[in-house]
């Protein structure tokens, strides 16, 4: 504790030296905090959008369908088991569509989902037809892109069961925000039962959506995706970004650090004297090291102490307002939202705080240990070199 | 009767210098005893730091044997050697060696913060320190707000804090002019008659001599000439 007393005191003593270092490091804190904060925001929204949006539970698929491929859509389809709760399974039947918007032809994909579904968060009640027209469900990217606003008919063709064209106008019932492009771009939904009569697949269904409760139970021709998988693309696009991401706060904290290594070698060769008064009035030299890296190391503390009083304002704000994100970014595939809204956990905070305190420690040892080879004598004529 | 504190048998100091070596002392044979006010006089390079170092147990003899106050320096390990500065030996150097970011008061309270003595115990022993030194209205300076004479009077109180049984005091008139040196040299050596500490001093000054009891003479490292002064009787005659 005495030692700790001294290191920060003499901390403290060497004014603006250590008052830059400690900027650049609490600097180094907040990105650190900030820019994980984000992500862990991001991947939070994104995981929660997707559950509510897409996918539920989990997901039975049949056994042919293969999102990656879309022409297993033309046989993946099958009759939807009637050994499961129905409240706890959302059945969809999906087929490639066209559909002409202003004149424009675009490949969709048709999704059939029950009008009374209460597992996805999709407003599906839209989708009860009021006087015999077939309404639809659109995303807003969707409608941008087809620039298809709500009361719009439009004509769809697709192919039935035995590969016969047929096409029908339809009505733009609602528009739906969410952030799950996945479920919005070049996707078009209507009742199930509307679809399966005009594909001619009564009571079949590609997939079946499952909702909270769910035990799954072996189900043959139907296989069982669980979240790990449905959101295995997610969190591998949520790893890279962080990886990238940490390209720049490593960069930030190595600078720092270097300033802390490059303080502690001067201050090793400048305070010659002061070490050898000191080993003179009786410090060890183990002491001497111990003051000297607790001096270094103590700059991170001074910086936490720094960044959380802007830090922490900043955060509290960040989390009330969120940080918008660029419409370009939106476009990318995966779920993204307008404004991200950070989560700043406990473990986030005490790691960063760690990893800072442990490695401005350990870079102030170094050219500390010098001092344990150091002979007094010598030091005190300040003769080292 | 005084008692040996310090005994210096056959001791040699040398150096490597380049492909050789230097002798900085060759077979000093020396004792002090306890309550000494004594000086180690000669020409630069002629192995009085180096004595003092060895003395101080900041160094090591190349030969022979440094006892001091029982303990023989050669033996003992890194800790040891610090608790024996900490507790029993008190430096002055030269250029002060005050901690630059500490105050007086920090300062002179430094050797006891390591021997873990209490805040009171440090505070009223400090305050004394500053008394004997005539500084108590100097506690809260730093260093650089004082003259060279307060400042070598902080380093005397750092030293004389702890009371230790010697204190080693390398040309501590050095920097100081004729004014402050007396009134330096007055202080130590009433502080030396009130505390019974073993002064030695490292000296090429004339001033300071005028006020040892003993002067040890060292040329080229070894000891030329061993005096015995009676102040008492040179001021009567």
């Amino acid at each position: 504790m005495m030692i700790f007393k001294l290191a920060m005191k003499n901390l403290l003593g060497a004014g603006l030296r250590t008052w830059l270092i400690v900027a650049v490091l609490s600097f180094a804190f907040v990105i650190i905090i900030f820019y994980n904060g984000m992500i862990d925001g991001w991947n939070e929204q994104a995981r929660n959008d997707t559950i509510a949006w897409e996918i539920g539970q989990g997901q039975l698929w049949h056994q042919a369908y293969d999102p990656y491929d879309p022409f297993t859509l033309q046989d993946a389809h099958g009759n939807i088991p009637t050994d499961v709760h129905p409240e706890q399974l959302v059945p969809e039947l999906i087929t490639q569509a066209t559909i002409y918007p202003s004149g424009r032809m675009l490949p969709i994909n048709m999704k059939g989902i029950p009008a009374n579904q209460k597992i996805l968060a999709l407003p599906t009640d839209k989708l009860v037809s009021e006087n015999g027209d077939i309404p639809i469900l659109i995303g807003k990217r969707m409608a941008k892109s087809t620039k298809l606003q709500v009361g719009d008919q439009v004509l769809v063709r697709w192919r039935d069961t035995n590969g016969t064209f047929d096409a029908l106008q339809v009505r733009v019932a609602a528009i739906f925000e969410a952030d799950v492009p996945t479920i919005d771009k070049g996707q078009v939904w209507l009742d199930l039962a509307q679809l399966q009569e005009m594909t001619g697949m009564p009571n079949e269904a590609t997939l079946l959506v499952t909702g909270e409760g769910y035990q799954h139970q072996e189900t043959e021709g139907w296989a069982h995706k669980d979240h790990a998988f449905l959101l295995a693309e997610l969190d591998a696009i949520i790893q890279s970004k962080k990886g990238s991401g940490s390209i720049m706060y490593v960069l930030l904290l190595g600078i720092a650090l270097l300033a802390i290594f490059d303080t502690q070698v001067l201050s090793v060769f400048r305070r010659q004297k002061e070490i050898g008064t000191l080993i003179a009035l009786g410090m060890t030299r183990s002491q001497v090291v111990s003051l000297f890296t607790i001096e270094g190391g103590a700059n991170s503390l001074l910086a936490a102490i720094v960044g959380a009083i802007y830090g922490i304002p900043l955060f509290v704000w960040l989390t009330k307002v969120g940080i918008p994100m660029p419409s370009a970014n939106q476009d990318i595939g995966i779920a993204i939202a307008e404004k991200i809204f950070p989560t700043y956990g406990l473990g986030l905070v005490v790691g960063t705080t760690l990893l800072v305190v442990i490695a401005s420690t350990v870079v102030s040892y170094m050219p500390s240990r010098k001092i344990a080879h150091m002979n007094p004598v010598e030091a005190l004529k300040g003769k080292i070199s | 009767m005084n008692k040996t504190i310090i005994s210096l048998e056959h001791l040699t100091k040398r150096f490597p210098v380049g492909d050789g070596e230097f002798t900085a002392l060759s077979d000093i044979n020396l004792a002090f005893q306890s309550g000494e006010f004594s000086g180690l006089v000669g020409p630069s390079g002629s192995g009085k730091t180096t004595l003092l170092n060895i003395i101080g147990s900041l160094d090591t003899p190349t030969e022979g044997k440094a006892t001091v106050l029982g303990k023989d320096i050669s033996s003992l390990s890194h800790k040891e050697s610090a608790l024996l500065r900490n507790r029993s030996i008190g430096f002055i150097f030269q250029s002060y060696n005050l901690l630059p970011v500490y105050t007086v008061f920090e300062n002179v309270e430094f050797s006891l913060l390591l021997q873990k003595i209490s805040a009171e115990d440090r505070k009223k022993a400090v305050n004394q320190a500053l008394e004997w030194v005539g500084l108590t209205d100097k506690i809260k300076s730093k260093p650089n707000m004082l003259s060279g004479g307060e400042s070598q009077r902080v380093a005397i109180a750092r030293a004389l804090v702890k009371k230790p049984a010697i204190l080693l005091a390398d040309e501590p008139t050095a920097n100081l002019d004729a004014a402050n040196s007396y009134h330096i040299l007055d202080m130590m050596k009433k502080l030396n008659q009130d505390l019974d500490t073993t002064f030695i001093f490292s000296t090429h000054d004339e001033k300071v001599m005028k006020y040892l009891d003993r002067i040890i003479s060292l040329a080229d490292g070894k000891v030329e000439k061993d005096e015995q002064f009676d102040h008492a009787k040179t001021e009567q005659s």
